[in-house]
């Protein structure tokens, strides 16, 4: 049509941009092989920087270059004054803001800057400090940006309040960004930390224990400041109740509470010449420096775990030398000394008794509200109201009923017990993909529970039928249970920690669907075992029971091993104790 | 130009070059056609335009004055045979009525003011010889200022410091002074980041000709006060006016916006006040989303406060935290910007020039030619003309037409201050009393180059009931100082003028007796987008074109072929003394306090 513009066609256009392509490659490869030469013949000259300059302004992640150019500007500072140095330092920072541009996220360019910055003589860190802000203000989670203002802020002594100030402009702008969010986890304690004075009485330590730790103490948040973080997080999670950020922060604020490192439980057993020590985590006690001291004699003993397969374990068993605490009429007193951290426990088998045992029980440890254990428990109440607020208008948002049951948890975990169940019910449906997860942690918390009543009944006898069961956890605490009964739950093994129930005698797991053993391990005193209705299905399965020696009563009925040819006479040969077998 | 005669061809005449005419002028030239651009006014964009303070001044004046009777000069002897003439209304009053202005600032700088000052700039007379017929290319600035005839208000030559804007109140004579930093538009709109007129800037590369800024806040006026309505989701986090329950309802409620849902249509037909209430959001909620969010009346029906809402929603986070851009140096850019592209694809441009007449081919009932107001004929495929130069004779219907009641305000502050003095604010008010209008308020600060420093500009649009004075006055003295509310806290008011100006949404294009290959296009509607405009170029353009795209992406300049330019002679840029540049970045742009549209 007349009038209308010619355009060059999209097959010009292409032809010219490939050209241009191939001459720019061109450039490219001989300034590379100049820089490449001149770098083997070890010269480190101005045409060098400048060569390497081209290159990388052009492509960034060219980390040879940048320790070639680190290599001259090392070469460099033993030949120039401190003015000098100062303007090619300044020269190289402007360049470094170009590649920047070209790559905000360049590992190699943030590096050399991060270098350059910490060898300039006269460093200017105000301007760090806004390129920074710049780089955020375009991506706000450029966590190369992040690290590299880290350092600024550390090497310029950055006042605290103003580093929170810039979080708070960043959670403004962005409330998503859980980097900020976590740089304020950083700032608020050391801005405001808690008041000195011993925090809520549940806490109260044991009088063994040392004084908390200046680490642990620097952790905490004091009170009004923490009523404000509430209140901002609170803010986050309504206007999303999806994202994900502010709830961590908001578990971070409600339990930073680190448990007592302690001694839990020392039990010993005269039948079997054995003392068993639970920790209030795992340990290594061949490497923390366990003392057993027997009526005040230090005893030279051999510390294992209750499983091969643990170097670290809350569980350590150790046997005494033949015939040191076998005779019944004796009194003997044992002490554990702990010498790394350093605490002790003692231990008194008194006359005529066959074992004895000296431990905190899991009720006066507030063991299980740990997670969230630094409240008061006014505080909680209030934020348990606000977030069964959140829960009417959002009733089928995780984040929202997984931080009601953490919360009724801390509260009165039995008590919620019944509410608790429904919201999992709840989770599973709402975020199927994670069901697993909640069932476990759901185990998790039936077994707190169930531990709970047991210690306040007072007895050994541990049971937990028909609750769902899909994992074991807090085994640690079971140590002196001698009847287990796990039927109707939807296991699939004994794990490896089983074998910290020293004193299991009957061991109940019916209608679940175990196919592993490995945890019924050297259990001295276990007689029982009961599996009716599970998935064990080879001989091999079986092996671990072989290694208990007391082990009278085995059922079976109903599992696939019980089709292997021969079974019995094998089962004979593998478990020669057994004189009740039911297949 | 006087004595130059036009070429006597085009394909097409175009008259006014408001934003539609001139959208319009773009398309066509740009897909080849040869266009002639047309305003009888001396300066670019119609209704749409953007004034300096003394141009306004003005243009005030001009609208003040008793229209004069017209003067219809016979152009029968240029007739052929089979040939009729339409006369085209040669008067430009009837769009503007009923002018009003009120100064409440003191006419002369205070005593001690002057003393202090120091001479940095003097400002400089406005141009007393207006190109009558420009061509505006890229090189040329289209500013307004060059077309306007000299001000009538003599601008006294005193000194001013510009840098520290004073604390004494600014009075009329600095105003004056100061008259070139003002680009005082006489519509109030601002630009949908996902409207059709955003989409086109984008579509066809004429964005590149003019920077925007964001619109920072959404304000309300609300039981006397006026508060922020937080619409993106990090206004929700930030604000202190909710409590947590409210910021969880309203976001909920925009999330669930954003979809067609079962429950929306069951209240298809019945209010979308009725709808809100039903969701049991609570007063405040309420509020924001019928007038702040959806801008709709109580009786709008559901399905339309949803789609209004859904726009606003879809518009939000594209480039800030609010709907809205407003263009740098005001809304009078617009229709310049596409002026300027279609003068870069040929278009020829004449100011204050005029067709007098259409030349009717009385066999085949089309316009065959038009003549000029210096009698030249030129022939045409098509015509296209502003609503305002049809004659009432021709008009078909006889409803009365509709007006729109406009305010603009010079304050002394903003009407929420804050830490920031780049804010530039959509303000809605809802209506004083059921089933009044509601009123549409922007306030610009300097930042947006629209008002001098120390000072806010302040556009209130309405449907008009009555003069525009009566519609608004009320408003006015319940927001600001005026000498009716002199013990009012808000900013007070300078100076203020109102006007009434033709709605342009109650044109019928089918309700005029014209030739079929004659277009209506209308001046501004009441709506804060421009969709309205675009919708008309677009149709216009395709009732022409109906195979051809409309406003295609221009082409960079460096890809078009000029006469001679062969794809062997390109070489001649080349620098090859860096291997860096690998990107060719556009020269930066000639305003750099804006911001560009990109598109996604």
């Amino acid at each position: 049509m007349h009038g209308r513009v010619k355009v060059k066609s999209t097959a010009q256009q292409e032809e010219e941009k490939k050209k241009e392509r191939e001459k720019k490659l061109k450039i490219y490869v001989a300034a590379r092989d100049a820089c490449f030469s001149k770098r083997k013949e070890g010269i480190f000259d101005d045409e060098a920087l400048q060569i390497s300059q081209q290159l990388l302004s052009s492509n960034p992640d060219f980390a040879t270059l940048w320790n070639y150019r680190r290599e001259i500007l090392m070469h460099l500072e033993t030949v120039k004054d401190e003015d000098e140095l100062q303007k090619i330092y300044v020269a190289e920072l402007s360049f470094l803001e170009s590649c920047l541009k070209v790559n905000p996220k360049s590992y190699g360019s943030w590096h050399q800057r991060l270098w350059v910055s910490t060898r300039l003589p006269k460093p200017d860190w105000a301007r760090e400090l806004n390129l920074c802000d710049r780089c955020l203000s375009l991506d706000d989670r450029n966590f190369h940006c992040w690290d590299y203002r880290r350092m600024v802020v550390k090497m310029s002594s950055v006042p605290v309040d103003q580093e929170l100030a810039f979080t708070d402009r960043l959670i403004g702008s962005n409330f998503s960004n859980y980097s900020s969010w976590h740089y304020r986890s950083t700032l608020l304690p050391l801005l405001h930390p808690e008041s000195p004075e011993p925090p809520s009485p549940c806490r109260k330590p044991p009088q063994s224990s040392p004084p908390p730790s200046p680490q642990t103490l620097s952790h905490r948040v004091c009170e009004e400041q923490l009523l404000k973080e509430y209140e901002l997080v609170q803010n986050a999670f309504f206007t999303d109740p999806n994202d994900q950020s502010a709830w961590f922060y908001y578990r971070w604020l409600l339990g930073r509470a680190e448990r007592e490192e302690m001694i839990s439980c020392v039990y010993v057993s005269r039948d079997e010449e054995r003392v068993a020590v639970a920790f209030s985590r795992p340990v290594n006690a061949e490497a923390s420096g366990l003392l057993l001291v027997l009526d005040g004699q230090p005893q030279r003993v051999e510390w294992r775990s209750v499983h091969p397969r643990f170097k670290h374990s809350p569980v350590w068993i150790c046997d005494l030398p033949p015939g040191t605490i076998s005779d019944i009429p004796y009194e003997h007193n044992l002490t554990v000394h702990w010498t790394e951290k350093p605490t002790h426990r003692d231990c008194a088998l008194y006359t005529g008794r066959s074992e004895s045992w000296c431990r905190d029980s899991a009720t006066d440890q507030e063991l299980f509200r740990s997670e969230l254990s630094v409240e008061k428990t006014s505080v909680l109440q209030s934020e348990l109201q606000s977030c069964n607020q959140l829960q009417e208008l959002e009733p089928l948002n995780k984040w929202c009923l997984l931080t009601i049951i953490l919360l009724m948890r801390a509260l009165d975990p039995l008590g919620y017990e019944k509410e608790t169940l429904a919201h999992f019910q709840t989770l599973k449906e709402v975020d199927s993909m994670r069901s697993a997860y909640y069932s476990d942690l759901c185990s998790k918390f039936m077994i707190e529970n169930t531990i709970l009543k047991m210690e306040y009944a007072e007895v050994r006898v541990f049971s937990i039928s028909d609750k769902n069961l899909t994992t074991l956890c807090h085994l640690d605490q079971l140590l002196l249970v001698t009847h287990i009964n796990l039927s109707s739950n939807q296991l699939q093994r004994l794990p490896p920690q089983f074998a910290m129930l020293q004193c299991l005698e009957v061991l109940e797991a019916d209608n679940n669907s175990i196919e592993n053993l490995e945890g019924v391990y050297h259990l001295p005193k276990l007689e029982e075992v009961l599996l009716k209705n599970n998935k064990i299905s080879s001989l091999s399965d079986l092996q671990p029971l072989a290694s208990c020696p007391m082990l009278k009563r085995l059922d079976l009925r109903g599992n696939p091993v019980t089709q292997t040819p021969d079974i019995e006479s094998k089962l004979a040969e593998l478990l020669p104790s057994v004189t009740n077998l039911l297949l | 130009m006087a004595a130059e005669d036009l070429p006597s061809e085009f394909d097409v005449v175009i008259l006014g070059t408001g934003l539609a005419e001139s959208v319009a002028a773009a398309a066509f030239s740009r897909v080849g056609q040869r266009v002639l651009h047309l305003d009888r006014r001396s300066y670019y964009a119609a209704n749409w335009a953007s004034f300096t303070f003394n141009a306004l001044l003005t243009w005030i004046q001009q609208h003040q004055e008793e229209p004069q009777p017209e003067e219809v000069q016979d152009w029968s002897s240029l007739l052929e045979e089979g040939e009729e003439l339409i006369y085209l209304s040669q008067s430009d009053s009837a769009s503007i009525r009923n002018v009003q202005v009120f100064c409440y600032t003191s006419e002369e700088d205070e005593e001690e003011e002057e003393a202090l000052n120091t001479t940095e700039e003097e400002p400089k007379p406005d141009s007393a010889d207006p190109q009558a017929q420009t061509e505006p290319g890229p090189e040329e600035a289209s500013h307004t200022e060059g077309d306007e005839p000299e001000s009538l208000q003599l601008v006294p030559p005193a000194a001013q410091n510009q840098s520290e804007p004073s604390k004494k109140k600014i009075s009329y004579a600095h105003l004056v002074r100061e008259g070139r930093r003002f680009n005082i538009d006489l519509v109030s709109k601002l630009m949908y980041s996902r409207g059709s007129l955003v989409d086109l800037l984008i579509k066809s590369n004429v964005s590149r000709y003019a920077e925007f800024k964001n619109v920072t806040r959404i304000l309300t006026f609300r039981n006397g006060r006026v508060e922020q309505v937080p619409c993106s989701r990090s206004d929700v986090f930030a604000s202190r006016q909710l409590s947590v329950v409210e910021k969880r309802k309203l976001m909920r409620f925009l999330t669930s916006c954003a979809e067609e849902t079962e429950e929306q249509r069951a209240y298809n037909g019945r209010p979308y006040m009725e709808f809100l209430s039903d969701q049991k959001l609570g007063d405040n909620l309420q509020h924001f989303l019928l007038h702040s969010i959806a801008m709709v009346t109580e009786a709008t029906p559901t399905e339309e406060g949803l789609a209004a809402t859904r726009h606003f929603l879809r518009c939000l986070g594209r480039y800030g935290n609010t709907p809205f851009l407003f263009p740098v140096y005001g809304l009078g850019e617009i229709p310049q910007c596409f002026c300027r592209m279609c003068a870069v694809f040929g278009g020829i441009y004449c100011l204050r020039h005029s067709v007098s007449c259409l030349l009717l081919d009385t066999h085949s009932n089309r316009c065959k030619a038009v003549i000029d107001s210096r009698g030249q004929r030129i022939s045409c495929s098509h015509v296209v003309l502003e609503e305002g130069f049809v004659g009432a004779d021709r008009k078909r219907t006889n409803t009365p037409p509709r007006f729109l009641s406009r305010a603009v305000l010079i304050t002394d502050r903003s009407i929420l201050p804050t830490d920031s003095e780049q804010q530039v604010s959509m303000v809605t008010v809802p209506p004083a009393a059921a089933g009044g209008p509601a009123v549409k308020m922007v306030e610009l600060s300097p930042s947006t180059m629209t008002c001098s420093p120390g000072t806010y500009l302040v556009h209130l649009t309405c449907p008009s009931i009555g003069p525009a004075h009566q519609d608004l006055s009320p408003l006015v003295t319940s927001m600001f100082r005026t000498p009716e509310s002199p013990d009012h806290e808000g900013p007070s008011v300078l100076w203020s003028l109102f006007f009434n100006m033709a709605d342009g949404s109650g044109l019928e294009a089918e309700g005029h007796d014209l030739p079929e290959n004659v277009y209506l296009s209308s001046g501004p509607d009441a709506e804060l987008g421009h969709d309205h405009a675009i919708r008309q170029a677009e149709s216009i353009f395709q009732k022409v074109l109906p195979e051809e795209e409309f406003c295609p992406p221009a082409p960079n300049p460096e890809d078009i072929l000029y006469d001679g330019d062969t794809l062997g002679d390109t070489a001649d840029g080349e620098t090859g003394d860096t291997i860096g540049d690998i990107t060719d970045k556009p020269p930066p742009p000639e305003r750099r306090d804006g911001q560009n549209l990109k598109s996604e």
